[in-house]
């Protein structure tokens, strides 16, 4: 037996750094990478086709605030509407608004970060003055503000009103991944080659921030997702959308904790909180992929077996 | 050095400050219409509008007369001697006094909450980053699910399970109101027993940032050679942990910890909303629903300079934990 083992420990990690070689494999092998593709695909499946399957899920109905059942998977509301219709069809929206509003925060922190950053100067010094001041100037309460005001309460004001509050943080880790860059030999060299400015920032520059601006734009619509149900479920959103937040809203509003209705407010955060984890997951699991020193190794079982006989003989 | 630092760090406050003090300036502007005109009959409706009260209004709107520097320069000076104007929800109470009051109860569950979500997090994290590829790492998941969570619904999910289902907790208000307002035992013992509810809602819904981002920075440091030298040295592995790994590891969640104070505040805003508790949020959605333009000015203000000075604070704390920052 000892004979064997001694082969196994040689050969393993020779073996495992073959395996490891592809990117895709590597990427294959971080279960939290796939559960999180697994969850947000889920959900980006919901909100594609499951609006199809349902006609109008603000149906008024006759079975009001009935539990579970084989006929309303998530009950009925006070006025009869199926809650399960309302969460699959209220997937598609509040993806949207999270999509979209991630976006043009990841637009507006990769021009202000990058941007900023390379430009350098007192243009940098301007830029990261603002977005050091964006970072700690509370946004909420701007921003349930400023809708109060507009009385604006459409899907665009709203995408961008949360855009235009969270691109801060992404900004300032561009920057300071920017200003690192610049100074690299072959931005130098492509500078001195007489490259036009923006072919040094769109080729050189920015696709060396990718990760970091995939992972921005992950954590942008997470808060996107969240900020919107808060503004819905204070009534700042039009009622004729149907988001997660807006079925929370009205849950809370029909009183449905008190009256015990726990699966009509039940869903709507959960699928929140389940999409929120699917994103951070995934998020995660590049964290993983890019910077080894997260990534914790582990031992294929049978190897582990093998050394735990390894030991008992003495070895 | 030191003073260089803190001045710095002062100076940029104080643009911060003002930076918010002129959007406020903005935001009336707006509105639709004449904003004095809808207040002042909104106003009339509950009671006998006192004299220049449009004058004050229209000043502190940053409406008065003259030229924009002039109107600046007029709502300058009302904030200066704290004329927040009357508000609209409870009329004729000064806003100041409502947001003074209000401000009081957020400030104190917002802040022992945070401080004991830290606390955990820091120490929870430190031991799975510690124990890393151990069971312990179970709990990753859980808590980025956490994370995840819309605050204002853990809060109805624990009002639903622990006041209405269980009735252990009382599901409404910051305090008992048959009992006079004042620093007496059943008052403060009341007063401790609604927060408790909502203390925790915000605990487990911060918890899991904190934990994750220092259990990633543990694992970071762990590689590092100053840990594996201590390793090498036999020093006693809680020594290790402690002052050499976590201590270290626990640097970008302090500075982080600074920007996150507005985000724990933004939650508590609409969390607010389903405990009925009497604090900043509460108030900012009576405002927001009653047209009460300044009250909810004045509110942003106290939110804005209550967070401000909250990262003040830490970025001054952080100079001495890390004397590195003092030299850069």
């Amino acid at each position: 037996m000892p004979a064997t083992v001694t082969t196994q420990l040689v050969e393993a990690p020779a073996e495992a750094a073959v395996r490891g070689s592809g990117v895709l494999r590597t990427a294959l092998r971080s279960r939290r990478l796939i559960a999180g593709l697994c969850i947000v695909g889920f959900f980006v499946l919901l909100g594609v086709v499951g609006p199809l399957f349902f006609g109008n899920p603000n149906l008024v109905g006759t079975v009001q605030h009935a539990g579970p059942s084989a006929a309303h998977w998530f009950g009925t509301t006070d006025i009869g509407q199926d809650v399960f219709a309302q969460t699959v069809v209220g997937a598609r929206a509040t993806l949207e608004i999270g999509a979209a509003a991630g976006l043009i925060a990841t637009v507006v922190s990769v021009v202000i970060g990058i941007g900023g950053g390379y430009a350098g100067g007192w243009v940098d010094e301007a830029l990261a003055l603002l977005s050091n001041v964006a970072l700690v100037i509370p946004t909420l309460p701007l921003v349930i503000v400023v809708a109060a005001f507009v009385k604006n309460t459409g899907l665009l004001p709203t995408v961008f009103v949360i855009a235009l509050t969270s691109w801060a943080a992404s900004a300032r880790v561009l920057r300071g991944q920017t200003l690192s860059i610049r100074n690299r030999d072959y931005v130098l060299a492509s500078k001195a080659l007489g490259e036009p400015v923006w072919r040094i920032v769109l080729v050189e520059i920015m696709p060396n921030e990718l990760p970091i601006i995939v992972s921005q734009y992950l954590f942008a619509m997470i808060f996107a997702i969240l900020a919107q149900a808060g503004l819905a479920f204070l009534g700042l959103q039009s009622p004729d959308l149907l988001t997660w937040g807006n079925t929370l809203y009205f849950a809370q509003n029909a009183q449905a904790l008190s009256s015990g209705d726990w699966w009509w407010f039940a869903p709507p955060g959960l699928c929140i909180a389940l999409l929120g984890a699917g994103l951070a997951l995934i998020n995660f699991g590049l964290d993983e992929l890019l910077n080894p020193r997260l990534r914790v190794y582990r031992e294929p079982r049978a190897r582990r077996a093998a050394r735990a006989d390894g030991t008992e003989t003495g070895q | 050095m030191r003073l260089r630092y803190i001045g710095r760090k002062l100076g940029f406050y104080l643009v911060a400050a003002w930076i918010a003090i002129t959007l406020n300036f903005f935001l009336p502007r707006l509105i639709p219409g004449d904003p004095v005109a809808v207040i002042i009959s909104k106003q009339q409706q509950t009671g006998t509008v006192p004299l220049g009260e449009a004058d004050q209004l229209r000043r502190l709107l940053g409406l008065g007369s003259g030229s924009l520097a002039g109107q600046y320069g007029q709502y300058l000076n009302s904030l200066a001697h704290l004329r927040f104007g009357l508000s609209i929800t409870v009329f004729p109470t000064p806003v100041i006094d409502l947001v003074r009051q209000a401000v009081f109860w957020t400030l104190i569950l917002v802040g022992i909450a945070t401080l004991l979500s830290f606390a955990l997090g820091i120490a929870l994290g430190t031991v799975t980053g510690w124990k890393r590829g151990s069971r312990l790492d179970a709990i990753v998941p859980a808590t980025t699910l956490l994370t995840a969570v819309p605050y204002f619904w853990l809060a109805l999910l624990l009002v639903y399970l622990f006041a209405n289902t269980w009735q252990i907790f009382p599901a409404q208000g910051g305090f008992d109101p048959a009992l006079d307002v004042g620093w007496n035992g059943a008052f403060i013992s009341s007063a401790i027993q609604h927060s408790l509810l909502p203390a925790i809602t915000l605990i487990v819904a911060s918890v899991g940032g904190w934990l994750l981002g220092m259990r990633n920075m543990m694992v970071a440091t762990l590689a590092e050679d100053y840990v594996v030298a201590a390793e090498a040295k036999g020093l006693t592995p809680l020594r290790v942990m402690a002052k050499y790994a976590a201590r270290n590891a626990v640097l970008p969640s302090v500075s982080g910890f600074a920007v996150s104070i507005g985000f724990v505040v933004t939650g508590q805003i609409v969390m607010e909303q389903v405990f009925n508790y009497p604090g900043v949020g509460n108030l900012l959605f009576a405002a927001v629903q009653n047209q009460d333009y300044p009250l909810m000015q004045g509110i942003f203000l106290a939110i804005s300079f209550a967070v401000l000075g909250a990262n003040l604070l830490v970025d001054l704390l952080y100079g001495f934990i890390d004397p590195r920052t003092k030299e850069a």
